[in-house]
């Protein structure tokens, strides 16, 4: 209604302006992607990086942490791959009872070499997103382009602008990948860098897949990622993801988007792990497309320090009989901000929705902070919704009946927090992951209870 | 008197009555048992009027007057009652002020004169009383919070105040212990009257000896397969549904 | 239950714009020259005789509101607002200020009688109505009548127009407007400043509990003007008072605009209790017409252990941008905010709260039922704040939303900050239908759909109907069937 005059750009964003003009015919991709990827760069440009003026950025200002724009790390070297295989192992053990198929992305580069290629079953196919640009057909590049999710969000068209790094992955009809999928991160380079990956992953109608996304940054440097994966569930398809951030350095920032859109009784499940590191945002764009289809968004975020993270979600009811279900549980000590914004949007007609959000806080220290906003935006009447928000200390009374029986305060404090943030990893279906979830969440606790 | 012909009624396009023929005389106490799914609560609905059944033949006449082109409350108001399986809550909405909304919207219905409100309270009062109904149970909000064993004597006391003609009961015992069954039972009993006429549907024998039939009728697959007496009710005690529903089929 | 009865008979005589206030009245009248400059300002501040600090505090404002731009987060969508095309003070031309109600023109009289609004103490005391409320009433711009004055003063109570407070009582004036609301705290806010005509002015002493209710009743009558009433109630310590507002404007075509401030003021254990029945004319069914209310309300729990309860029925308007809120800044001090919302036709309802936590053990509770029908959106928008010092903040959220028909929105937005390690928050939303399988219940005991629907929204919003004093929640909750007729389908 009021045109505000844009404010003035910022070195980060006239660095990031440079960049692109210098990198925009190197990008992968043929004339599409690059309209594809002028139109989300003139987006960006227009935008800025969003600040806590944007409504959907209420409460982290990205402008502000971007204060510089790192240069952008370039696909890895053979020795620095090979640098890289040697220590995958001791860097990113195996998962405990999980006989995982692992996809090895160096900053944020599909490397074939050192992922599971050759035992990939059929009617599964795997390729470098650099591959699937060059590639691939219109559809495979629409899809990419997940259109009408996330539209209007400046740090998604910045991803879009630049994405290079990434996969595309692709579950033919009917088939069951009974082995997870385990897309495993790495940071070789000791040097600031800015990641900007995009992954697709397309499931085929009745298709099954459990896809778990760890990420591992070791090198203690300054990491800006901005790593955006697309899902397409098609009709009876079923998808369970689980997703682990690396704990970047303080001063970094990280904005991992997830672009979700199910057809008609489909199956979605997923669940993040944050750890802090910076600066995270996790923003989750969801749409029904088709009836009779359930989401499930969980998570924990376990925060520290300075810690600052923002789960972001916003899912659209579009068809009718859909259910979705939200539930993160957070923990914040020291300085830590936790941002919990979910927003459920009900469509004219999608009658019968079935959409219910919970968020959790428990504030452990006088300087943290949890902001929570959920929320409602319903145009169909015949729905049940609803969101509950609690922010809370641990319960002095539990506490104290735990220590009458013995336990010292810090193990009681240990034990009750470890069965809040449970709570949020019994929605992971898969038995063997959930147990590792929990065991990584038992580590942040168990690091808090000895410090 | 409760006249059901050839009765066919389906829902989303899924046939649940199919030819169902049954008389319910004034006076009477006919009991409907049958197994699980044979539509015993769907004839229930069907008989006072919710909506989404579609009724593809036959008629459902009481006292000659045709119910399936009445409202539900127009039926309510001609003296049909159903006491739910599943009583709903109604959340801020006291149970005195439910009582008190029905009953004059009824009497208005039919051209009586609306009950002032002592006379109101009183008869309302007399009837917890006699269903042990304590008193601060009427200036909760209706249903909300009570134990299932409130909820069906909440539909026993409504069905006293509203002097139905005729009575469903759908399942009135699921979930009840024994000494709530009596009260219900008793209460039910209080209510027999000659100008008066009962369908208890149920699925066991149990409630049969409380409230004591004049007719059992088998019903599966959405039509009577047999009818006798109170003895009827014993034998499928004793043999289970089998019989019947392989008669049916 | 006789006031469902009541309420279903009520719906079935009013015509499809069911509203029931809206004749004009045809009053000479004393109007500022169309439009808003400095000059308008002056001639509003001249008209009341205004001391020069006043003067300058609303020039101050209205330089202020010139570089100011219109707030445009709500969701809310309406036309360009032209400040130029407004009148922007209006006043009974017989009569020039609030005096004995003998004097008073019988025409202004009337309007009040047909409104129901007790004007004449003798007919209030002769027992029209069993409890006794005291009542400013504001016309367009100014009061022109409040009655128990007298008696209020016996017990020290202040109650009168604020244009008159401004000459006997100015030190309290001085001191205490603004002070919640600065004069730059948002675009309406800063407008209502430089252009605020009358409103009340309650000032209740140390250690007293107000007699009887205080009420003020807003009436919009003239054309194309806009009205800017101006409230301020300081409860001093210890001291107690229920507060109620009613208000209703003439049905017209084109939109008419109110952007009205209120200031509470408690201090150490002071209570102030505040109720609104909102009934502006909302517009027909199509949305042509109504009224633009931007209201900025706002409490300040200034003392130790005080209280402020905002209490809401919002049927009317065709805009509300609405958000009563408490600044928890004594010690103990306690918020609360009942809100009923309901909008029909093209209503569009923003309306919510803010509970900000400042001192220690403050706590704060929100209680809000929206109902949206017809073609109508509405609006929850909260938020509730601890500071980094508020030790052991409380606070208890539940917003529900009922949806009657497909064509409607609801929506919830809360904003829950907890900056404080103590503070223990808890927020719980719903928002459903009316379900079928309860229509079906009461239908099947004898109730027509109609009353079926009144007696479950009825019980939707009990909770909030109990916080009004009586005589408003009997007026509430025929309200609420009205606004809601041609709703059920």
């Amino acid at each position: 209604m009021n045109a505000r005059s844009a404010p003035p750009q910022t070195s980060a964003e006239a660095k990031i302006a440079a960049d692109y003009v210098g990198a925009r015919l190197s990008l992968p991709g043929g004339h599409a992607v690059a309209d594809l990827r002028d139109a989300a760069f003139d987006a960006f440009m227009a935008a800025g990086f969003p600040t806590r003026r944007v409504e959907a950025w209420h409460y982290t200002d990205l402008k502000r942490a971007m204060s510089e724009a790192l240069p952008i790390a370039s696909p890895p070297s053979a020795t620095s791959i090979l640098a890289q295989g040697a220590r995958l192992a001791s860097l990113c053990p195996r998962m405990e009872d999980v006989d995982s198929l692992r996809v090895v992305l160096v900053d944020g580069h599909f490397i074939p070499a050192l992922s599971d290629v050759v035992r990939l079953p059929q009617g599964v196919a795997l390729h470098s997103l650099a591959d699937a640009l060059a590639h691939g057909d219109a559809a495979l590049i629409e899809a990419l382009a997940a259109p009408g999710l996330g539209q209007g969000d400046a740090a998604l068209a910045l991803n879009t602008a630049f994405m290079q790094g990434g996969f595309v992955l692709d579950i033919a009809a009917g088939v069951d990948v009974v082995h997870p999928i385990e897309v495993v991160s790495l940071s070789s380079s000791v040097a600031a860098q800015a990641i900007y990956g995009r992954s697709l992953v397309r499931l085929g109608a009745g298709a099954r897949l459990t896809l778990v996304e760890a990420e591992a940054c070791d090198n203690g440097s300054i990491e800006q990622r901005n790593c955006a994966l697309v899902c397409q569930i098609a009709d009876d398809a079923t998808l369970e993801h689980v997703f682990v951030p690396a704990e970047l350095s303080q001063g970094s920032t990280h904005v991992a988007h997830l672009l979700a859109s199910l057809q008609s009784r489909a199956s979605f499940n997923s669940f993040t792990l944050a750890r802090g590191g910076g600066l995270v945002r996790r923003q989750v764009f969801l749409r029904f497309d088709g009836d009779h289809s359930k989401a499930q968004l969980a998570g924990a975020n376990l925060l520290k320090g300075r810690d600052h993270c923002d789960t972001t979600l916003i899912v659209q009811h579009v068809a009718p009989h859909c259910e979705s279900r939200e539930y993160f549980k957070s923990v914040l000590d020291e300085e830590a901000t936790g941002v919990y914004q979910g927003k459920v949007i009900v469509a004219p007609g999608a009658q019968k929705t079935d959409g219910a959000m919970k968020s959790h806080a428990i504030l452990l220290s006088d300087g943290a902070t949890m902001n929570n906003k959920p929320e409602l935006e319903i145009f169909a009447d015949d729905v049940v919704c609803g969101h509950g928000a609690t922010v809370s200390q641990l319960d002095e009374d539990q506490l104290f009946y735990a220590q009458a029986r013995g336990l010292p305060k810090h193990d009681a404090e240990a034990m009750l927090l470890e069965a809040f943030v449970d709570e949020s990893a019994d929605r992971i279906e898969n038995e063997a992951i959930r147990a590792h979830v929990i065991a990584l969440m038992g580590g942040w606790l168990a690091a808090r209870r000895r410090a | 008197m409760l006249e059901i012909r050839n009765l066919h009624a389906e829902i989303d396009g899924k046939k649940i009555i199919n030819g169902l023929s049954l008389t319910v005389n004034d006076g009477e106490i006919a009991a409907i048992m049958g197994p699980n799914g044979s539509g015993k609560s769907t004839l229930s609905y069907v008989i006072s009027g919710r909506e989404g059944y579609t009724v593809t033949d036959g008629e459902i006449l009481l006292d000659g007057a045709n119910l399936l082109e009445m409202d539900a409350s127009v039926r309510a108001a001609k003296g049909v009652f159903l006491a739910f399986q599943y009583p709903l809550e109604i959340p801020g909405v006291t149970t005195m002020t439910f009582l008190k909304a029905c009953m004059n919207a009824q009497r208005k219905a039919r051209g009586e004169a609306e009950f002032s409100t002592p006379d109101f309270m009183k008869r309302v009062r007399a009837g917890a009383e006699k269903l042990g109904v304590p008193q601060d149970m009427l200036r909760r909000a209706l249903n909300v919070g009570f134990s299932g064993g409130e909820k069906k004597r909440m539909e026993v006391l409504q069905m006293s105040l509203l002097e139905p003609t005729f009575a469903i009961l759908d399942e009135t015992d699921s979930g009840l212990d024994i000494d709530a069954l009596r009260i219900v039972a008793d209460g039910v009993n209080a209510l027999r009257d000659p100008k008066r006429s009962f369908l208890v549907i149920t699925h066991y024998q149990r409630l049969l000896d409380y409230i004591v039939p004049d007719t059992v009728h088998v019903m599966s697959k959405g039509r009577i397969v047999k009818t006798g007496g109170k003895e009827l009710a014993l034998e499928l005690e004793a043999n289970g549904y089998r019989d019947f529903v392989g008669e049916a089929a | 239950m006789a006031a469902v009865q009541e309420t279903v008979d009520r719906v079935k005589s009013v015509d499809v714009d069911a509203y029931k206030y809206g004749f004009f009245t045809d009053i000479e009248s004393d109007k500022a020259p169309k439009g808003l400059s400095e000059d308008t300002v002056r001639f509003i501040s001249a008209k009341k005789n205004e001391p020069v600090w006043l003067t300058e505090w609303r020039l101050d404002a209205y330089r202020r509101w010139l570089t100011m731009t219109e707030p445009d987060w709500a969701r809310v969508e309406y036309p360009k607002i032209d400040y130029q095309d407004l009148y922007y003070y209006s006043a009974p031309k017989s009569s020039p200020g609030p005096k004995n109600l003998d004097e008073v023109d019988p025409e202004l009289l009337r309007v009040y009688e047909k409104l129901g609004i007790p004007l004449r103490e003798q007919e209030v005391l002769a027992g029209v109505q069993e409890r006794r409320v005291a009542v400013d009433a504001v016309f367009d711009s100014v009061s022109v009548a409040t009655t128990f004055k007298a008696e209020l003063a016996k017990a020290g109570v202040i109650f009168c127009p604020i244009s008159e407070a401004v000459h006997s009582h100015p030190e309290l004036v001085k001191k205490y407007l603004g002070s919640v609301v600065p004069v730059t705290d948002n675009y309406f806010a800063t407008l209502n400043s430089a252009v605020f005509s009358d409103g009340s002015f309650v000032y209740i002493p140390p250690g007293v509990r107000c007699p009887m209710e205080l009420s003020t009743y807003f009436r919009i009558n003239e054309q194309n003007t806009g009205q800017f009433e101006r409230t301020l109630i300081i409860a001093d310590k210890g001291s107690y008072v229920s507060y109620l507002e009613g208000c209703t404007a003439p049905k017209r075509d084109e939109n008419q605009l109110h952007a009205a401030v209120v200031e509470l003021i408690t201090h150490d254990d002071a209570e102030i209790k505040y109720s609104t029945v909102q009934n502006w004319y909302p517009g027909d069914s199509e949305g042509k017409g109504g009224i633009y209310n931007f209201v900025t309300k706002r409490g300040d729990c200034r003392g130790a252990r005080s209280k402020i309860s905002w209490t809401q029925v919002e049927t009317g308007s065709a805009i509300t941008w609405k958000y009563p809120s408490c600044i928890l800044r004594g010690d103990e001090s306690r918020g609360e905010f009942y809100s009923i919302a309901i909008s029909n036709g093209r209503q569009q309802v923003d309306s919510g709260t803010k509970m900000i936590h400042l001192g220690k053990n403050t706590t704060s509770r929100i209680i809000s039922k929206g109902i949206s029908a017809g073609r109508s959106n509405n609006t929850y928008r909260g938020q509730v704040s601890a500071h980094r010092k508020a030790t052991n903040a409380r606070n208890f959220t539940n917003c529900d939303s009922l949806l009657i028909g497909e064509t409607c929105g609801a929506h919830t937005i809360p904003y829950i900050e907890a900056k404080n390690a103590t503070a223990v928050f808890e927020h719980e939303a719903t928002t459903s239908k009316i379900s079928e399988d309860q229509l079906f219940y009461c239908k099947q005991r004898g109730l027509s759909a109609e009353e079926a629907t009144a007696l479950i929204v009825n019980g939707f919003v009990r909770d909030v109907l109990q916080q009004l004093p009586m005589e408003f929640a009997v007026e509430a909750q025929k309200l609420i069937s009205i606004s809601l007729e041609g709703s059920v389908g």
